[in-house]
């Protein structure tokens, strides 16, 4: 008998509990926390990996990857503030009642009765609307990096996925209020879905293929909005849409690591400001050396897993890269509550079938295709931003160079080219809006001309058009598919925010044109 | 032999032709099972005004009258030539058209309407239609707003 056997013996039942229970913390943690104290490279190694919410992270991660200037941190801010939102929102709906009658008043109450419910809608409302801004920001940063390509070409259309539910879960959200915005919105985006009717009126089709019509009872259990239509836009952003975002997130960030990581230039080296977020390793041998990072997985083939590429550039996840998301999830958190202590989600009155407001405008981040609505109903909410999610889900199979992924606007013609497709479409875009504002359209010059022509021919389309002739000059010009590209994106995104600011500012009572809102006739 | 061989070729033996049909049943349930989906939601009960209403005696609308009748969303007309429905509900996204100097104006896009309904600028796409008016046996007139009749159909009633 060794000593060991001897203590089992010789102590008490009593005393083995009691030490169990000194030691509970102890061994409770450990149970959880199985790699102990992350104080080695093997230790800071499976605190990842042996995490479930970690482990969809690489232990290791390129020091590019933590480079602030590389990424801006826009994807994890987006994703922040879906965490954010999701959490509101269920405090919200603790109070939130969907019914026609109820719905108002029980928004009232979270805003002037229920504790925190004001600030917590407000976080709701400005988390889900920074997402918009921060989704659309990431993709920028994507793009100008050319970081669609080389085999994360699925992953760009996982993320524009995620751009759409986004604003559909914004749109969703803004109908539950029941209040004028809710309601005439909820008008306003059934006629859209009926819109293929302009079409098909137009062709003469529509007792055969009535497609809008369709659509609208699908979305509002009727032809006007009501009690049920209240319930399936609830049902929709509570439930139905928040498992899809969920799923889509899930793809896209999961995908980051079987495409590879993310991207990098080629002629990557360190820098000395890199030390001041990148701890290197603490050792560079033993079963970290520096040529290889697993063993039988050397074997595979693929980007999956990313075996003996640039490893002298990688560093441990914990805690480099865990540092900077938590710092960056302190300041989007502190950055909403900040704001939503101070800015008041709008509310407006109860809403009234008889009188819509005038003029009547969507939220801001709709105004850009309320502007091309104002053209053709058809072409500006279902055919023109049908033409630009497919132009954004095409683009990487379009372009297909791998000419200087991983750097900032490829390369110094990039630039050029970018700052080109900038001046021009600022130009001509304000120079359409003067034109259609100062003249009017086509059927201010001809009463008798046939719908199908304005639905064809109108500033949206027109401009539309442009931006697609232009690319492909670019392209011939340069070619380069690339150059193309970022012609198209460039003149996307100065579309977006030109046309978003004309009609916010710009657009009084029956949609006409003022300098500014203090302009505006009483009415 | 050799037929033999051919046979085996153009006939589709067993394990072939229960995949083809399980597959083929599969593909049919499908799109049964879309239909039904869609079938579910389209939604029996309407929770909705009657698209058919009465709005009084005719002497209620003596010649010259103009009236909004705002719970219903249809203008009312009476003149020498009869009275008249005109639909107040704009045909580009479904705003409510008020009247203006010469016909009707739309708040939300700033589509404008002449007299008659028809579109004179703006984007919308179809005229205001007109609806169907009847009289009851009561002498109330009745607006059928599910029926259009063509542009400048007015009635005598009394």
């Amino acid at each position: 008998m060794n000593e060991v056997e001897v203590n089992e013996i010789e102590r008490s039942g009593l005393s083995k509990f009691t030490d169990n229970l000194k030691s509970l913390a102890a061994t409770v943690f450990g149970s959880v926390f199985r790699n102990g104290s992350p104080n080695s490279d093997k230790a800071r190694a499976s605190a990842i990996f042996n995490n479930f919410f970690l482990h969809i992270q690489g232990t290791k991660t390129h020091i590019n990857t933590l480079r602030p200037s590389y990424t801006l941190g826009l994807g994890l801010i987006s994703f922040f503030l879906l965490v954010i939102v999701v959490a509101s929102g269920i405090f919200l709906m603790v109070y939130y009642n969907p019914s026609v009658e109820n719905a108002y008043q029980s928004v009232k109450n979270i805003i002037y009765v229920v504790f925190g419910g004001n600030v917590t809608r407000n976080i709701h409302k400005w988390a889900g609307e920074g997402m918009i801004i921060f989704v659309l920001l990431h993709m920028a940063r994507v793009f100008f990096t050319g970081s669609y390509k080389s085999g994360r070409e699925f992953n760009w259309v996982v993320g524009v996925i995620l751009l759409i539910l986004v604003f559909v879960l914004n749109l969703t959200g803004y109908l539950l209020p029941w209040d004028q915005l809710s309601y005439w919105a909820l008008v306003i985006v059934s006629n859209i879905m009926q819109s293929p009717r302009e079409l098909t009126d137009s062709l003469g089709i529509t007792r055969f293929f009535d497609v809008g019509t369709f659509s609208r009872e699908f979305f509002l259990a009727g032809m006007v909005p009501g009690k049920e239509s209240l319930n399936r836009v609830y049902l929709f952003h509570v439930m139905v849409l928040p498992l899809i975002i969920s799923v889509f997130a899930g793809i896209h960030f999961w995908r980051i690591r079987k495409d590879g990581g993310m991207t990098k230039p080629d002629a990557f080296s360190p820098t000395v400001s890199d030390s001041g977020y990148a701890v290197p390793p603490a050792k560079t041998a033993g079963i970290f050396p520096t040529h290889k990072t697993y063993g039988l997985m050397e074997l595979a083939r693929g980007k999956t897993p990313s075996v003996d590429k640039d490893i002298e550039n990688m560093v441990f996840s914990w805690p480099n890269l865990l540092i900077a998301e938590l710092a960056v999830l302190m300041l989007t958190l502190a950055a909403v509550v900040v704001y939503s202590y101070y800015i008041n989600a709008p509310i407006r009155e109860f809403a009234n079938p008889l009188i819509p407001e005038n003029p009547a405008k969507a939220p801001w981040y709709f105004l850009g295709l309320q502007e091309l609505l104002s053209y053709s109903a058809f072409m500006g909410g279902a055919g023109l931003p049908m033409l630009t999610l497919f132009g954004l889900f095409l683009i990487p199979y379009l372009d297909r160079e791998q000419y200087n992924v991983g750097t900032w606007f490829t390369d110094r013609k990039g630039k050029l080219i970018a700052f080109e497709a900038f001046v021009i479409s600022t130009v001509l875009l304000i120079g359409i809006l003067v034109f259609a504002v100062n003249f009017g359209w086509l059927r201010s010059w001809f009463p008798e001309i046939p719908q199908l022509v304005i639905t064809l021919v109108n500033p949206g389309s027109i401009w539309v058009g442009f931006i697609i002739v232009w690319s492909l000059f670019v392209i011939r010009r340069t070619g380069s598919t690339r150059m193309g590209a970022m012609s198209l994106f460039v003149m996307f995104l100065v579309s977006y925010v030109i046309l978003t600011y004309f009609a916010t500012e710009m657009r009084g009572p029956n949609w006409g044109f003022f300098w500014s809102m203090s302009q505006w006739p009483i009415h | 032999m050799t037929s033999e061989h051919q046979e085996k070729e153009t006939v589709l033996s067993r394990r072939d032709f229960l995949a083809t049909s399980a597959f083929l049943t599969a593909t049919v349930a499908g799109f049964g099972i879309i239909a039904g989906f869609f079938r579910f939601f389209k939604s029996d009960v309407r929770y909705e005004e009657p698209s058919v209403f009465k709005i009084g005696k005719p002497e209620n609308f003596p010649v010259g009258t103009a009236r909004k009748l705002d719970d219903k969303k249809v203008f009312v007309f009476s003149d020498d030539g009869g009275f008249y429905a005109i639909s107040c509900v704009c045909t580009h996204l479904g705003c409510i058209v008020h009247t203006s100097d010469n016909g009707f104006t739309c708040p939300c896009h700033g589509s404008k309407y002449n007299t008659a309904g028809k579109v004179i600028s703006g984007p919308a796409p179809r005229s205001l239609p007109w609806f169907e008016i009847t009289q009851d046996v009561d002498g109330s007139l009745v607006v059928n707003a599910g029926s259009e009749v063509p542009s400048g159909t007015k009635v005598k009633y009394s």
